[in-house]
């Protein structure tokens, strides 16, 4: 008798429209994000910052942004690590040229430099639907991983190829570099994570969102009311690959400090994004966060059974994680095609109804 | 565009001002304008294959204007040049008296031509109330900016268009379906949040493929209700495309005949009736 | 000339990665046409029929590093080989056991989806096969040597130089994976024409509704489909691995077989081997004389980029129609 809508009524259109129609929803909310911005960074450690909550928070962007353009949009790419790989050469080259602004600016800006380049690679999906989109965006993902790689001036010249963040400090706090503490790296990436999340709710509210889904449900249909879809398509692919760009700037340099971009951001990382997309429930943002919590946490407790309790050799877990991840995902698709988002959703609805199921 | 008419004489339309029919007021005291729509000489052809055949007819405003025919005649390959969705081989639209230049289906959408779909068209994924919501898109006009920030305009627009919607909704008995998934609801009902979707453009022009298709006696009527009602308190235009002939005589004040991407038949209902081609084109084919 | 006659070599070539590249295509084109399936899996598949052949012919013992670490053993091998021929058959064998599994376990449950979904689920199988193929043969580098003839062609080499004064220098596994390529194509369309599976499956390709209110089962017609995609998947990876050895990379080069398959259409076999010589051959030549002056390795990008300008062009592909779309 907890969960309901009773005695929660609308008396606007206003209200009706909001984040979280349901009064507990909004409190469960707002609980959320004190835990999140005044607990854990008291108690956090090096180890849950890097093995699990910095992750999370990058990937959660990441997966914000490709659900954009994936779920919302409809267009399917495979591109999302070279993007990424934009917004981390980006912000490393912007905060070594530019060593006295500050490495939020720099990370914004890789973001809009990414949109850029995501809007030039998103042009032929004008032309290009589909499957065929899909290859084509595997197009963006090996250009890019081989321009970065063969490019020196993109990495500064090093000797070894890699590209090293910068130490860099946000109000006398360390946030990149070594000496950065484990709930400054949480704090920075808390902070992007839920200030994108706010935006890509109110973008999917309202009129460009659902010029996005119109497209995506019926691209004719939606040319013939009146959405234009070259800036449809355009401002979802800028704006899916400028998240996709900002997590990838913090992917380098507030979690790994150092990448070297064929492994940090090769092919399989398009695939990992998209597949936290699918899991979590294409077309939800809530999902692009369920989705990332479950494949950063798989590995892990994966790694603490196979590794930890049945002492098996690292390289056997992780061939044995390829495969839980890959049947995971078929289960997943045959159970709820429409991911984790999908299943809260019905868990409410039978809550709401509980304990009288009619 | 040019604001007004008369005052571009290059793009003034001669044959608009001696048409056949002048404005007038009819029997239920609808007033009957001067001509909205025309279209002239239009000839579409797909590969081999004419789907149109050099024809000409205009729409009136205030007027419901009925396209009949065959099956494969070509009506609603002919909706989609008025659409601007098909780009006919020969042949002019005009449009409040203006020749229409090659435009792309959105501008069309913009110059105030809304329409429905033979095989419904609606975004499944979206809620009643988002699908009919984006009937208004046209008409939005804040800035991405404002939109993520939910600020400014983004906010006052939602909540303006919303209470239009809902009158739109009010308006056609659809208010327990507004946040159910399109994809979920009947067939008839499917049919009637695509007629929300065209309304909530607030359309000059309404085009209709094919409404009351697949419906039963009972929501054949309620459709037709709707038409009417639509064409007499907002004093739209309708272009209508419909196989159950009895709903068309009924309906319509002109109908215009299509047969193998032929026009056979241009008139009022009582006209038609007694057309001998016409007639025979449908004595000749089986349909529906 | 001396520069002409290397570029005609690189064309050479470049015609014998092209035909590699259309045998992977050529197992995609078949999944698709009869089952809509857009069979991201393929390249994997073809890393996992080489594991297995490669397993199957050393006599390793299946999932032995997973039973050693389980177990504490030592398992490695059984101690025997088998011949290339019976390994070949047994790991025929296996790709069949796997359209099974895969029908029965993927394709059965999900046979309303849309395609994206379907499309989806083929890359999860892609890493599930992935890992499988790992975790039962181990992932190091192997060797894969079925008696197909290695290094430069002696004959061709004389013969051009006597005739042109340069001998080119082709791999003579390459004129044999050219040679069996073509053997394939001419069994699958004997097989397509000839025999009741094959006309099913023609049928069931040019109209889905058709053939099923017929009786033909959608799932016999599946479970063929991509038994013959496996076995495809077999010659392919047969021929990659006796080149450049049995790993991982191989799926990778797989997924060249997407471009191909973005030129010659998803649904056209010739248009996949067009497609392969293209960009077999395109990507030769752009290593050859745009590499040097950009670092090289542009065999990364080349044929995706290729087939993307190619698209924006010409979206119906190099033998579509085009098709004007209906509301
Ligand atoms: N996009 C297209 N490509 C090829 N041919 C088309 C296309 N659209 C329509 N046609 C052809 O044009 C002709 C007219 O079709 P159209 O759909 O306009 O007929 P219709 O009068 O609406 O018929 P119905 O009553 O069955 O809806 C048909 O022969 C049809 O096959
Ligand atoms: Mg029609």
């Amino acid at each position: 008798m907890l969960y309901r809508e009773a005695g929660d009524f609308k008396t606007s259109y206003r209200e009706d429209s909001q984040t979280f129609p349901l009064r507990l929803d909004r409190w469960g909310y707002y609980a959320t994000l004190a835990v999140a911005f005044l607990v854990i960074p008291l108690v956090i450690n090096d180890y849950w910052a890097n093995a699990v909550l910095v992750p999370f928070l990058v990937y959660s962007i990441a997966a914000l942004g490709l659900n954009i353009l994936t779920g919302y949009a409809g267009q399917v790419s495979l591109g999302t690590g070279g993007f990424m790989a934009v917004g981390a050469y980006a912000t490393y080259k912007l905060s070594t040229s530019f060593p006295d602004i500050s490495i939020l600016i720099h990370i914004l800006l890789a973001g809009g430099i990414t949109a850029v380049v995501g809007m030039l690679f998103g042009l032929p999906s004008l032309r290009i639907k589909g499957f065929y989109l899909a290859v084509a965006t595997l197009a963006a993902q090996f250009f890019l991983v081989w321009l970065f790689n063969k490019v020196p001036w993109f990495y500064n010249y090093s000797a070894s190829g890699q590209i090293t963040a910068p130490e860099r400090t946000v109000l006398g706090w360390f946030v990149t570099g070594p000496q950065t503490s484990a709930p400054a790296k949480y704090l920075v990436c808390l902070v992007f994570a839920v200030g994108l999340a706010w935006i890509a709710r109110n973008l999917t509210r309202g009129t460009v969102g659902r010029k996005w889904m119109a497209i995506r449900d019926m691209d004719i249909a939606a040319e013939i009311i009146g959405v234009n879809p070259l800036t449809a398509k355009l401002t979802a692919f800028a704006v899916s690959s400028f998240f996709v760009g900002v997590a990838g700037a913090l992917f380098f340099s507030v979690y790994l400090g150092a990448a070297e971009v064929g492994e940090a951001f090769g092919i399989n990382k398009s695939f990992l994004i998209l597949f936290m997309v699918i899991i979590g429930g294409l077309g939800s943002i809530f999902g692009s966060f369920a989705g990332a919590a479950f494949l950063v946490l798989l590995p892990v407790l994966l790694k603490n059974v196979l590794v930890g309790t049945l002492g098996w050799p690292t390289d056997l877990a992780a061939h044995i994680e390829l495969m839980i991840v890959g049947a995971l995902i078929v289960v997943f698709l045959i159970v709820e095609p429409h991911g984790l988002a999908q299943l809260w959703r019905l868990t409410k609805e039978k809550l709401r109804l509980w304990p009288f199921p009619h | 565009m040019t604001p007004t008419t008369s005052t571009a004489p290059a793009l003034t339309d001669p044959a608009a001002t001696d048409s056949a029919v002048q404005p007038h007021v009819t029997a239920d005291g609808r007033q009957i304008g001067g001509v909205l729509m025309d279209m002239r000489n239009i000839t579409l052809r797909f590969g081999g294959v004419v789907a149109i055949k050099d024809i000409s007819f205009d729409i009136r405003e205030g007027e419901i204007r009925a396209i009949i025919g065959p099956n494969g005649a070509g009506k609603s390959s002919m909706m989609n040049v008025m659409s601007g969705f098909y780009v006919p081989q020969e042949g002019e639209v005009w449009f409040r008296g203006q020749r229409r230049p090659q435009m792309k289906p959105y501008e069309v959408a913009r110059l105030g031509i809304a329409r429905t779909f033979q095989n419904i068209a609606l975004f499944d994924g979206m809620s009643v109330l988002d699908n009919i919501m984006t009937g208004r898109l046209t008409m939005m006009k804040s800035s991405l900016l404002e939109q993520a920030l939910w600020w400014g305009r983004a906010e006052r627009e939602e909540t303006w268009h919303r209470e239009k919607v809902e009158k739109i909704i009010d308006f056609l008995e659809i208010q327990n379906i507004r946040k159910t998934p399109v994809g979920r609801l009947p067939y008839g009902l499917k049919k009637r949040v695509e007629l929300a979707r065209a309304l909530a453009a607030e359309p000059k022009l309404l085009m209709l493929d094919e409404p009351m298709a697949g419906m039963n006696v009972e929501e054949k009527e309620d459709m037709s209700r709707f038409i009417l009602d639509v064409n007499d308190e907002f004093g739209t235009t309708i272009a209508l495309i419909e196989h159950d002939m009895g709903v068309v005589m009924d309906l319509s004040d002109r109908v215009v005949v299509m047969d193998y991407g032929r026009k056979i038949g241009d008139g009022t209902p009582d006209q038609i009736r007694s057309n001998q081609q016409v007639i025979d084109a449908y004595l000749g084919v089986a349909h529906d | 000339m001396e520069q002409f006659l290397y570029a005609a070599e690189v064309v050479v070539n470049g015609l014998m990665a092209g035909v590699m590249y259309a045998l992977v295509a050529l197992g995609f084109v078949l999944i698709y046409k009869a089952s809509g399936v857009f069979n991201y899996a393929q390249g994997v598949m073809a890393l996992f029929a080489a594991l297995t052949l490669v397993g199957l012919q050393n006599g390793q013992v299946p999932f032995a590093h997973m039973i050693n670490a389980t177990f504490g053993t030592h398992l490695d091998t059984f101690g025997w080989t088998l011949p290339a021929i019976v390994a070949i058959a047994l790991t025929a064998l296996v790709m069949v056991g796997l359209a099974i599994a895969i029908e029965k376990l993927v394709l059965k449950h999900l046979v309303n989806q849309v395609p994206i979904i379907l499309f989806m689920a083929t890359i999860g199988l892609a890493w599930f096969l992935e890992g499988l193929g790992d975790v039962m043969w181990g992932a190091d580098i192997k060797m894969l040597d079925v008696g197909v003839p290695k290094g430069a062609s002696e004959a061709l080499m004389t013969v051009t130089e006597q005739w042109t004064g340069y001998g080119f220098y082709i791999d003579r596994l390459d004129i044999w994976a050219a040679a069996i390529a073509a053997m394939l194509v001419a069994a699958l369309m004997v097989f397509s024409q000839y025999t009741k599976q094959g006309r099913a499956l023609r049928a069931v390709a040019d109209d889905h509704q058709a053939a099923l209110s017929v009786g033909i089962s959608l799932r016999f017609i599946w479970v063929l489909v991509w038994s013959i995609a496996g076995f495809v998947a077999l010659v392919a990876g047969i021929m990659w691995g006796s080149k450049s050895g049995v790993q991982f990379s191989l799926s990778l080069i797989a997924l060249k077989a997407l471009p191909v398959l973005m030129l010659g259409g998803f649904t056209s076999i010739p248009g996949a081997i067009v497609g392969g010589l293209i960009i077999g051959v395109g990507e030769k030549l752009f290593e050859f004389y745009v590499g040097p002056l950009v670092g090289g390795a542009t065999e990364n990008w080349f044929a995706y980029v290729l087939a993307l300008i190619f698209l924006v062009f010409r979206p119906q592909g190099l033998f579509g129609e085009k098709i004007i779309e209906r509301v």
